[in-house]
């Protein structure tokens, strides 16, 4: 479809499925650092919860309230940093925003899998926001940890 | 009102956005502006831009001229009984803070009661709010009906004697509602309380007249009717405009200063410290000259038929829902199933269709809502029904779009 093909660049068949069936979506039990964010102009909200265990990403869950982009970024967030250290974490965090700045970054260290699905959001600016809430959040609750 | 003639003078909405014919549905969020209000601007820049006030030469008094003219042009229009009643802020905003620091400080106190509505817009929330922290009043909200209108009886009980200011907006910028405020200052003041009426979505859609209204505080933006953005009116009756003190201190706004006490000028300019907002009066004088030309009864029948349109008209959409009363003003606030307002918002930007999302600055009225967000289609005088079909196209379009991806 015509009409679409400016669309499908940003909202690929792989986000719409993270969108579908987010993964990692719930609340942990037990001690986890937690945060919450929200992007106050539009309403979104996450709130994210990260279980480190010896500097290591053990568990990462969240649930919130936003569009396809925001809770498929969530998702796909989440699943990437599970397993990784801290520093792995934020370090994919600054290539992240790096890719939603359209600036270059490195695409061998980290293997982005899905998250470079979320690239063509850059051509929609009004809506990069809404991409960065869950790994500001992240971000977040990691340095204030630390 | 031939619709055809004004679209011709709004230069913005003959354009493509992305490849479709604009189609500007976010009025109510901001108006666009006719080629006429955009010229008187620039003509001010060319000719004659000055400061006001002061100096003798020729160019300082065309200055004055226009723009005390523009505040006579206001007050016309707004149907107030004198020029001192009527104050250039910045905005509704701007307009509605002087109010809640100067009358709201000196004359709340512990015990006494403010009253607004679950549907206010956060310009007319939170200033309350934090008068309220500030003196000890309590905040009252009158409560919602069902369709997210007032009903009198409420507006009854929730006033009481202790109550000391009421702050209710004219028409919701989300539902459309639109406030029975001739009541509403009738209650008030049987009960000693002032009114401050939000009109940022009543001025520039219908005819409004300060007096009928009896309203003690009208507040409104230029760039919601036409005019420019920066520039806004505070209406105040006299007597109580006159016992107020500025909240802003400076060069304008003074009559004798010594070194350690001054007086003020009279009104309005004891509220206009600084240089005042010359173009953008100037800009929004012009803007009240084509609403005129046009006739304020003729846009809010405009209006009330694109509403009425659109709500019959949006049906055609499946898993359509809406907000509000029946009878609204020009604007309609609508979710569709399983799409968040975002991606509509996006999808229609695609198709050339602007469109607000989000939560409107009314984040309680969101919640009773019980939605995160909506999506806001609004109208004004260039807008037509064919602007409508668009819209309905462009949402049965999102409805196949998602759905295929959810396939």
């Amino acid at each position: 479809m015509s009409l679409h093909s400016n669309l499908d660049t940003l909202y690929r068949q792989v986000i719409m499925d993270h969108y579908k069936n987010p993964r990692n979506r719930g609340e942990l039990e037990g001690e986890t650092l937690h945060v919450n964010m929200n992007n106050p102009t539009c309403g979104d909200r996450i709130q994210l919860q990260l279980k480190v265990e010896d500097n290591k990403i053990s568990e990462a869950k969240f649930v919130g309230e936003g569009c396809s982009i925001s809770l498929s970024s969530a998702s796909m967030m989440t699943d990437a940093v599970k397993g990784r250290t801290v520093e792995e974490a934020l370090e994919m965090a600054g290539i992240f925003s790096s890719m939603m700045q359209g600036q270059e970054y490195d695409e061998e260290k980290y293997d982005l899998g899905d998250i470079e699905a979320l690239q063509g959001v850059t051509k929609f600016p009004a809506r990069i926001k809404c991409a960065t809430l869950a790994w500001k959040a992240m971000e977040k609750g990691l340095n204030e940890e630390e | 009102m031939d619709v055809k003639e004004i679209r011709k003078q709004f230069p913005i909405l003959h354009q493509e956005v992305n490849g479709h014919p604009l189609v500007y549905l976010d009025s109510a969020a901001t108006s666009q502006k006719p080629a006429k209000v955009i010229e008187k601007i620039d003509d001010y820049y060319r000719r004659y831009n000055s400061n006001v006030h002061r100096g003798v030469h020729t160019l300082g008094s065309l200055a004055t001229d226009e723009y005390e003219g523009a505040r006579e042009k206001v007050r016309s229009f707004i149907h107030a009984s004198s020029m001192q009643e009527v104050v250039f802020t910045r905005g509704t905003t701007t307009a509605i803070n002087t109010v809640a620091q100067s009358y709201g400080r000196s004359n709340l106190q512990e015990g006494d009661e403010i009253v607004i509505t679950p549907m206010e817009h956060h310009s007319n929330l939170i200033p309350w709010q934090q008068m309220a922290k500030v003196t000890g009043a309590e905040l009252k909200y009158i409560p919602l009906q069902e369709d997210g209108s007032l009903s009198i009886a409420d507006i009854k009980n929730t006033i009481t004697s202790n109550t000391k200011i009421v702050a209710v907006t004219h028409v919701s910028n989300v539902m459309g509602t639109i406030n029975p405020i001739k009541d509403i200052t009738r209650l008030a003041h049987e009960n000693g309380a002032v009114v401050l009426v939000d009109g940022a979505q009543g001025a520039p859609h219908m005819k409004v007249d300060v007096q009928e209204l009896d309203c003690d505080f009208y507040a409104f933006s230029g760039h919601k009717m036409g005019g420019p953005t920066g520039i806004g009116v505070l209406y105040g009756k006299k007597h109580l405009l006159e016992k107020m003190e500025p909240v802003e201190f400076g060069g304008e706004m003074i009559d004798f200063v010594d070194l350690y006490d001054s007086t003020w000028k009279e009104l309005p300019w004891k509220f206009e410290g600084g240089t005042p907002i010359i173009a953008g009066a100037v800009g929004l004088g012009a803007a009240i000259d084509f609403l005129e030309d046009v006739g304020m009864d003729n846009i809010e029948a405009h209006e009330t038929k694109l509403a009425e349109y659109a709500v019959n008209k949006l049906k055609e959409v499946d898993g359509f829902h809406i907000y509000g009363p029946k009878k609204r003003a020009g604007l309609i606030t609508f979710n569709i199933d399983d799409v968040h307002p975002h991606d509509v918002a996006t999808v229609l930007d695609a198709e050339g269709i602007a469109v607000r999302a989000g939560h409107h600055c009314a984040q309680p009225l969101m919640k009773w809502l019980n939605v995160a967000a909506t999506a806001r289609a609004s109208f004004y005088i260039y807008n037509t029904t064919e602007d409508i079909d668009a819209l309905t196209e462009g949402l049965i379009k999102t409805k196949e779009y998602f759905g295929d991806v959810f396939a």
